[in-house]
C-alpha cells in the first residue's frame, strides 16, 4: 500500500512562485515520473511530499491520510537525493544501515538487510568504503541502497541519474526499472530528461513553472500532448511547429503551402493554428500525396539516423531520415507528411485542438 | 636589494634565461627577507625573550647593571613564588584558578549557546534574518570599555560585583555574537541535505543535527572556541573594574597588581606572565590542525 496524493500545492521563494497549484495522484505501486525543465518546481514538489518544505497552501495525503503537517520521519518515505547526500564520515555499510538504525532494528536484521541490498545493487565490495573513496556511480548505488533498504510507503527520487555519465545513466535506467519490478513499491521520480521519463514511467506528469501541464502514460504524453509546450518539451528532436490556418478542406501555411485538412480538426476558418509534426512522421525519402515543398538547410548525422533540417518558408522542419541520406544545402525537396499523426494547436492559447491533441 | 634588481634587469630576453634569473633574484630576495624577518622577529620577540629570561634569573641578576643577557644564574624560585607563599597557596595561584574557571565556563557557555543559534540562522527561514544578524554583530562594534560603567552600575544592583559569575556572564555575552558569526560560516559549508536525508531515515531534526551535522562542525567549533577562550583568558578591563578581592580576581588584574608598590618583584611578574601565556600557547598548538582545517574547510569540500 503506498499512494501519494498532493492537492493544490503552492509555495513561493521570495518573488518566485515555485509551485502554483500542483495536484498529482500517484497510484499504488506505480513508477510515477515528474518531468519538467529546471526551475519547473519538480524538486520542490518532491520535497513537499517528503515534508522537507513548508507549504504556503495545499495538502499532502499519504495512503489517503492527511500528512501535510507530519515530520519527514513520520511519513515513512525514502528519498534519493540528486547530490546523493551520503554521510561523509560513515562507510557505505553504515550509510545503508542508517534508516534501520533510526528505526531501532536489531543488528542482525540490519546486517541481513544491508547484505540483501548490496547484492541487489552489486556493491558488496564497497561496503567498508567511505563516500570520498567512491566514484559517482558507486555513490549513486549506495544512495539507492540506503533508500531501498526499508520498505517505505513510497520512494522519492530527485534526479538520481543526472550526475552520472551517459553510459552509466542508460545502465542505471534499466537497473531502476528492474528494481521497481522486483521490489514493487511506489516510485515518485523527478527528472528533466524526457528519455528517462518515457522509458521508465508508468505515468508522467509534465511540470512547467509550478503548474502541471499534463498527466498521462508516456504514450499519451508523447502521442497526444495537451498543449504546444508539452509537444515541444517531450520528444527529440523537438517537434516542428508550422504556423497555418484552416480554409475549407485545406490547411494553408503562412509560408504558402497547403495540405489537406485533417477530418478531426474543429477549428473555424482563418483561426491561427500551429501544425505540429514530429521528425519520425516526416520523410524526405518516401513519396506521398501530402507533402510540403522546402529546401535542404542542413544535415545532422547521429549514427543510427540522420536528422534533416528542411526550410519551409521561414520555418525549419526536423525530418528523421536513414543515416545514408545525402544532399547539399539549398537543394529543393519535398517533405512527405503523415497527416494522421499530425498535431494541431491553437496559436493563441497553445492548447491542442480536439481529440486531446490529435 | 641592488643585487636582485641588477640580475633581473641585466638578463637577456631569451626565454630560457628568465627562469634561472628569477630564481637568482628570488634567492637574493630571500636572503634579504630572512635578514629583515630576523630583525623584525628580534624586535617583536625581545620583550617575550626578556620576560622568559627574567623569570629564570636570580634577583641580583634581574637588577644587575649592565643587564646580563647570558651569564646569569638560573633559578626556579620565581615560579615557586607564583604558586606558593609563606601562608601556603599564593594569591596568584588562586587568580590563575579563577582565570581557568571564568575563561573555561564562559567559552563553554558561548559555544553551547552560539553553535545551535548559528545552525538555526543557517538552516531556517527566520524573519528579518539579516537585520537580526547585523544586530548581533553590532554588539561588537564598540570597544567593550564603553559599557564598563553601565555594566558596573547594573552589576552593583544585581550583586554581581566581585563575583566570578559576573565575569562569566559578561565574557559569554561578548563571545556569543562572535561564535554565532563564525559558526554560521561553518554551518553554511555543510550541505543541508545530510540533515534532510537523516530526517527521511527517521531521525528528528535535532537528532539529524546532533548525529550528522555536528560531527562535521567539530573543527570549526574548535577554532571558534579557541578564539573565545583566548579573549576571555586575556580580558583585562572588565576584570579590573568588576573584581577586587584576591579570591575572585582573574590572572590579568592580579599580575598587574604586582606592579605599583614601592619595590617591584620583576622576577615574580615575569614568572607569572610566563605561566599566564603558556596555556593559550599550548592550547593553540594542540588544536592547530583544527585551526587550519577550520580556515580551509571551504576548500576541501566536495
Amino acid at each position: 500500500m503506498g499512494t501519494v496524493a498532493v492537492n493544490g500545492l503552492r509555495k513561493s521563494f521570495g518573488k518566485v512562485q515555485a509551485l502554483d497549484g500542483v495536484t498529482l495522484d500517484v497510484p499504488d505501486g506505480s513508477f510515477f515520473v515528474v518531468l519538467g525543465p529546471s526551475g519547473a518546481g519538480k524538486t520542490t514538489t518532491l520535497r513537499a511530499i517528503a515534508g522537507l518544505e513548508k507549504l504556503d497552501a495545499g495538502s499532502v495525503h499519504l495512503d489517503g491520510r492527511d500528512a501535510t503537517g507530519d515530520a519527514p520521519a513520520d511519513r515513512d518515505l525514502a528519498m534519493v537525493f540528486q547530490s546523493y547526500a551520503l554521510y561523509p564520515r560513515l562507510t557505505a555499510y553504515e550509510n545503508i544501515a542508517s534508516p534501520l538504525r533510526a528505526r531501532r532494528r536489531t543488528s542482525s536484521e540490519i546486517a541481513d538487510a544491508v547484505e540483501r541490498m548490496a547484492s541487489l545493487l552489486h556493491i558488496e565490495r564497497l561496503l567498508q568504503r567511505r563516500p570520498a573513496q567512491m566514484s559517482g556511480g558507486e555513490m549513486q548505488r549506495v544512495a539507492l541502497a540506503r533508500a531501498l533498504v526499508r520498505s517505505p510507503r513510497a520512494f522519492l527520487m530527485d534526479e538520481p541519474l543526472t550526475n552520472l555519465d551517459l553510459k552509466l545513466r542508460v545502465e542505471m535506467r534499466t537497473e531502476l526499472t528492474r528494481i521497481h519490478r522486483s521490489l514493487g513499491g511506489t516510485f515518485v521520480y523527478v527528472t528533466n530528461d524526457q528519455v528517462e521519463a518515457l522509458s521508465m514511467a508508468d505515468y508522467v506528469a509534465v511540470l512547467k513553472e509550478g503548474k502541471v501541464q499534463q498527466v498521462g502514460t508516456p504514450t499519451e504524453v508523447y502521442e497526444r500532448p495537451a498543449n504546444q509546450w508539452v509537444a515541444g518539451f517531450v520528444g527529440s528532436p523537438a517537434i516542428s511547429l508550422l504556423a497555418c490556418h484552416a480554409e475549407g478542406d485545406r490547411l494553408v501555411g503562412e509560408a504558402g503551402w497547403t495540405l489537406p485538412r485533417p477530418r478531426w480538426t474543429t477549428a473555424e476558418d482563418g483561426r491561427p493554428l500551429l501544425l505540429g509534426l514530429r521528425a519520425e512522421d516526416l520523410s524526405v525519402e518516401r513519396r506521398g500525396d501530402t507533402s510540403l515543398p522546402g529546401e535542404l538547410y542542413g544535415l545532422e548525422p547521429l549514427g543510427d539516423r540522420t536528422v534533416v533540417d528542411v526550410r519551409v518558408g521561414t520555418e525549419i522542419l526536423k525530418v528523421k531520415a536513414r543515416p545514408t541520406v545525402t544532399g547539399t544545402p539549398g537543394e529543393r525537396l519535398q517533405v512527405t507528411v503523415d497527416l494522421d499523426r499530425a498535431h494541431l494547436f491553437d496559436a493563441g492559447t497553445g492548447l491542442a485542438l480536439s481529440e486531446a491533441g490529435r | 636589494m641592488a643585487v636582485s634588481v641588477d640580475k633581473t634587469v641585466s638578463t637577456g630576453p631569451a626565454r630560457g634565461r628568465t627562469s634561472p634569473a628569477r630564481r637568482t633574484s628570488g634567492r637574493g630576495r630571500s636572503v634579504l627577507e630572512i635578514a629583515l624577518l630576523t630583525v623584525l622577529a628580534v624586535v617583536m620577540l625581545f620583550p617575550v625573550l626578556w620576560m622568559i629570561e627574567t623569570a629564570f634569573k636570580e634577583n641580583r641578576d634581574v637588577y644587575a647593571i649592565p643587564a646580563k643577557f647570558f651569564n646569569f644564574t638560573v633559578t626556579l624560585d620565581h615560579f615557586k613564588d607564583v604558586f606558593v607563599d609563606s601562608t601556603g597557596r599564593s594569591s596568584l595561584s588562586t587568580a590563575f584558578l579563577n582565570s581557568v574557571v571564568v575563561a573555561g565556563v564562559s567559552t563553554v557557555l558561548a559555544t553551547v549557546l552560539g553553535v545551535p543559534a548559528a545552525w538555526a540562522y543557517s538552516r531556517f527561514a527566520v524573519k528579518a534574518k539579516k537585520d537580526q544578524l547585523f544586530f548581533i554583530l553590532s554588539t561588537r562594534f564598540m570597544p567593550p570599555v564603553v559599557v564598563v560603567i553601565p555594566i558596573f552600575l547594573m552589576y552593583r544592583q544585581l550583586g554581581l560585583i566581585d563575583n566570578k559569575l559576573g565575569l562569566i556572564l559578561i565574557y559569554t555575552a561578548f563571545n556569543v555574537p562572535f561564535t554565532i558569526w563564525m559558526m554560521k560560516g561553518f554551518v553554511d559549508e555543510v550541505p543541508a541535505e545530510y540533515e534532510d536525508a537523516a530526517m527521511l531515515d527517521g531521525y528528528t531534526r535535532l537528532q539529524a543535527f546532533w548525529k550528522f551535522t555536528l560531527p562535521l562542525l567539530l573543527p570549526g567549533i574548535a577554532a571558534t572556541a579557541v578564539f573565545a577562550l583566548i579573549f576571555s583568558w586575556n580580558e583585562f578591563v572588565f576584570a579590573i573594574f568588576l573584581t577586587s578581592s584576591d579570591s575572585v580576581r582573574t590572572a590579568p588584574p592580579a599580575i598587574a597588581g604586582l606592579i605599583g608598590g614601592t619595590t617591584v618583584d620583576w622576577g615574580l611578574v615575569a614568572a607569572a606572565s610566563v605561566v599566564f601565556a603558556l596555556p593559550v600557547l599550548v592550547f593553540a598548538y594542540l588544536v592547530r590542525k583544527h585551526l587550519v582545517a577550520g580556515v580551509t574547510l571551504g576548500a576541501v569540500r566536495r
